[in-house]
């Protein structure tokens, strides 16, 4: 365990970004926090959580993947590729440093998406750990420990002291290159640890019973009879897809820039009404159905292929950006409190 | 308040006045409310929220609501009320399908700025009088009413209710609290200045159309940037400038039917002042064409749409003082 005063942490920033892009969450023109490229004198964020996910920083909300240009008969393909170089992606919050796994098992299955796959081997992850969850936070549900968050790093900060301990390989040899962290920090960790977790038990939405969204119960729970009157107000906006650190579909479309044809990938949302859109038509006509395809997808398609993990990490940022306040932990429970999955009870 | 209101929603289910009732459903917390259609009594007494944190502007439902069948019955605040009677004056809503029970407000709070007030963590809050007692994981807080108020309500434009069929609490009237000061802010900057302005706050939008959805003036039954075979359909942007665009576009497309009601603004989840963009049009229309306020009337011309001998010729624009 290494430790360095609170007021050396723009030494501390300044060392890291050395030979690499230094991103760390800071407030932004609205006040709020948003994961940013440090540069000299940038201050960390005193807010909980960003409100845009670390997930951005590997897996942009736009990028172009390639680019065409037609000379006659000739079609030259251009590679366009942005990648960026080596980065630190500091102040990660355990619910967003849990996403990464879940993102990976989509993006790094066979066959591998070169983009991301390139992000994520460039990215280093310090993860800081929460003293101060939020009344919407709920990671504990899935064996996330938001007082004790993995990465490259994990760091614990109080008033006085950043706390850091290098996890892995990659952590150590950045650990290595930052004379400036003194042996020491073990008693405040585990102080505020101790603090947290006392918190942590007390959170509102700590304990949902998650138990039977599974294979066994997939096609009850598709044709629940409340997915009517959970999806009636939907706006079919994306605000909470676009902050989900989990959310992962995107579209990918060609621009005719006059010059060339470029092809990029953005974020799409199955909220959106032509999400998924064939030349049939729309498989998923109205919102109820896109709504369900939301939920459906990170309470039972996701961890029924991918050996139970849930598509959701808990963050909470949905139940505070929801337009209309519908989200994960109001579905699940609504879901549950209708006498389905009676198994699971 | 809350009582009056589930006891009216009850009385109008129960005398056939009605048969679902639009209001605000309970949630996980005191402030997460949803708007919800209820249908029986049960549900009203268990699950109905009037409160400071009725914030959402039902009156956009109503368009799809009003044409399930049957009647419904919806609350609507002095500012629901001008989206929804401008959604009348644009024939959306059926309003013979529609029993409005009007209700006074006392501005309704931002959980935001809630939030920013030392009370992270809030699990609960009481309104006592003016001030709020605030229950968080971090231990009680007590803030004051009039500082977490959403900003439309900072500005209220008018506690007038302009359209209903009974009214619950006093009518009020019309009221000038300075709405238009931050307009006059960027009126005041050099054209370098607001255009830096705008680019850094509209920078931040993450196209979620959260905004657009929840507009009660953008009621196409499909916005051309949703439709494939419009040309200008596009989910994230080709280039930086693009957002932007679509922010300003759609601010014209609202302009003269814009109510001023702030859901744009309550709804980002970027906290862009989207607001401000709709109420310079909404000043300008002030100005070049005399007072006007969407939805304040049924049946007065809107300015935009209407042509009069006296209308103000497009240069205008460019002689009320170069660059404004």
């Amino acid at each position: 365990m290494k430790q360095i005063p609170v007021s050396k942490l723009n030494e501390l920033f300044t060392a890291i970004s050395g030979e690499r892009t230094l991103y760390i969450p800071a407030d932004d023109g609205s006040g709020q926090a948003r994961f940013t490229k440090w540069h000299d004198g940038l201050e960390l964020t005193k807010k909980g959580n960003t409100v845009r996910s670390a997930k951005d920083l590997f897996f942009p909300q736009i990028e172009n993947l390639a680019a065409f240009r037609v000379t006659g008969k000739e079609i030259a393909v251009l590679e366009s590729r942005e990648t960026g170089g080596p980065f630190v992606l500091f102040g990660v919050r355990a619910c967003d440093c849990r996403s990464f796994e879940i993102l990976d098992r989509v993006f790094l299955s066979d066959p591998a998406d070169t983009y991301y796959q390139d992000r994520r081997e460039n990215g280093l992850i310090v993860t800081l750990a929460c003293s101060r969850p939020a009344e919407t936070c709920f990671c504990g549900n899935f064996e996330i420990d938001a007082a004790n968050p993995g990465g490259d790093v994990t760091c614990w900060m109080d008033a006085e002291r950043l706390c850091w301990r290098a996890n892995t390989e990659r952590g150590e040899a950045l650990t290595a290159t930052l004379p400036m962290l003194e042996d020491g920090g073990e008693d405040a960790v585990e102080a505020q640890q101790a603090q947290t977790r006392a918190i942590l038990e007390r959170l509102p939405l700590r304990a949902l019973d998650l138990a039977g969204f599974d294979r066994e119960h997939m096609l009850e729970i598709f044709n629940s009879e409340r997915w009517a009157d959970l999806s009636e107000s939907c706006l079919g906006c994306g605000a909470c897809t676009f902050v989900c650190p989990t959310c992962q579909c995107y579209d990918i479309q060609e621009f005719h820039t006059g010059k060339e044809i470029r092809r990029f990938r953005c974020w799409d949302s199955c909220m959106y009404s032509d999400f998924t859109q064939m030349s049939a038509g729309q498989p998923r006509p109205t919102q109820k159905e896109r709504f369900r395809q939301r939920f459906m997808h990170k309470l039972v398609y996701f961890p029924n292929n991918n050996e139970g993990v849930f598509g959701c990490v808990g963050c909470g940022r949905c139940l505070q950006r929801c337009p209309i306040h519908m989200n994960i932990v109001k579905v699940a429970k609504a879901l549950k409190s209708n006498g389905v999955m009676s198994i699971g009870k | 308040m809350q009582e009056r209101l589930k006891q009216k929603a009850v009385e109008l289910l129960e005398n056939g006045g009605a048969d679902r009732i639009l209001g605000w459903k309970t949630g996980e917390f005191f402030y997460d409310l949803t708007p919800a259609v209820f249908t029986s009594s049960a549900e009203i007494e268990r699950e109905f929220v009037f409160s400071a944190f009725s914030g959402a502007n039902l009156s956009k439902y109503l368009i799809a609501e009003s044409r399930k069948g049957g009647k419904v019955a919806a609350f609507l605040k002095p500012c629901d009320s001008y989206s929804f009677q401008q959604l009348l004056k644009e024939h959306r809503i059926l309003r013979e399908n529609v029993y409005i029970v009007g209700v006074q407000c006392a501005g309704m709070c931002d959980m935001e700025k809630l939030r920013a007030r030392d009370c992270d963590g809030v699990t609960a809050v009481r309104e006592n009088g003016e001030k709020l007692v605030a229950e968080t994981l971090y231990g009680e807080r007590i803030v004051d009413r009039k500082d977490v108020l959403l900003e439309r309500c900072t500005v209220c434009k008018s506690k007038k209710i302009v359209a209903f069929d009974e009214l619950i609490g006093e009518q009020g009237e019309e009221q000038d609290l300075g709405r238009f000061a931050e307009v006059e802010r960027l009126e005041a900057m050099t054209p370098e200045e607001r255009y830096a302005f705008w680019r850094g706050e509209l920078s931040r939008c993450i196209r979620c159309n959260a905004c657009r959805n929840v507009c009660p003036a953008c009621s196409c039954e499909t916005c051309i940037f949703d439709n494939a075979n419009s040309g200008f359909r596009n989910k994230a942007a080709a280039d930086a400038f693009e957002e932007n665009l679509f922010h300003i576009i759609r601010a014209f497309h609202v302009a003269g039917r814009c109510t001023d009601c702030g859901e744009c603004s309550r709804v980002c989840p970027q906290h862009i002042p989207l607001h401000l963009l709709n109420r310079k049009f909404i000043k300008d229309i002030n100005t070049f064409y005399g007072p006007y306020q969407a939805g304040a009337e049924l049946d007065s011309p809107s300015p935009l749409t209407d042509y009069t001998t006296a209308d103000c010729e497009p240069s205008a624009v460019l002689t009320r003082g170069g660059n404004s």
